[in-house]
């Protein structure tokens, strides 16, 4: 069968709901941190095959921005659990209950 | 007999599911660093198929960034937390339950409004090499580029201050 855009829209759907699925299962934050880079990866090949398919460069360029931006998210949001582990001794969710009622 | 970029394009496929499935839920270990080398895996199969997309040049900046810098802050921040104690901790049945229920809700959607859409561009066209990419970077994207290099200053100020001994 010919390879089209719904071939890899499927695989970009199907690795978003696996990163949700990380969000939801995993108790470690940076497990859960990764699970998010899955998620944004999922978006960047979904852009990667649409600019691909319309024949118009303007989602690479996106993707490029995407990735720049998900550079300095990473470490701010490393550098935020760094902080909290320091405080706290963990990085587990279920010991940072401060918010709960 | 299918052509090649077929082929390849199942092969990574399959590689980039398989890796995902690993980095999520893996059933020989719970630890952090085999979840960091398969994201590694799934996002070097990932730039296989940005390459059979003609992306060449996000291909490379993929592997560059995502597997080379993103992947070293990570496996430096598990190496500074001492992270032995969260492989002990059992999934809870709840969280199984949301999470493979929210896993179906998605898949659904997103299929069914796939083949609602059906979308029929079949004939690839957009060839993302360096010269032509760089060339609307520079042009119909500039203000966008300088205002991420102020992002990316601003994201280092921000580390800096966060990762000071002491918080004012």
């Amino acid at each position: 069968m010919h390879v089209g855009l719904e071939h890899y829209l499927t695989v970009s759907f199907l690795l978003f709901s696996l990163g949700l699925l990380g969000v939801i299962l995993r108790r470690n934050l940076l497990v859960i941190y990764m699970s998010l880079e899955l998620m944004l990866n999922s978006a960047n090949l979904a852009l990667v095959s649409f600019s691909r398919y319309n024949g118009k460069l303007d989602g690479q360029v996106l993707v490029f921005f995407i990735i720049t931006v998900a550079a300095a998210e990473v470490a701010v949001g490393l550098a935020l659990i760094v902080a909290l582990y320091r405080k706290r001794q963990s990085a587990h969710v279920e010991d940072l209950t401060s918010m709960k009622l | 007999m299918p052509a090649l970029p077929d082929i390849l394009f199942y092969v990574f496929a399959a590689l980039t599911l398989l890796c995902g499935v690993l980095v999520v839920a893996n059933p020989l270990s719970r630890s952090p660093v085999t979840s960091a080398m398969f994201l590694v895996l799934t996002i070097i199969s990932m730039s296989g198929l940005f390459v059979l997309l003609h992306a060449f040049f996000l291909g490379i900046v993929q592997i560059i960034v995502y597997a080379g810098a993103v992947m070293v802050l990570f496996l430096f921040v598990i190496m500074l937390l001492d992270l032995k104690e969260e492989a002990r901790r059992k999934f809870k049945f709840f969280g199984i339950g949301a999470g493979l229920i929210s896993f179906a809700a998605i898949v659904f959607i997103m299929l069914k409004s796939l083949k609602s859409a059906a979308p029929d561009a079949n004939n690839p066209a957009g060839d993302g090499d360096t010269a032509s990419l760089g060339k609307l970077l520079f042009t119909q994207y500039t203000l966008p580029f300088e205002v991420v290099s102020v992002l990316l200053l601003v994201a280092m100020v921000g580390v800096i201050l966060l990762c000071k001994k002491k918080l004012e």
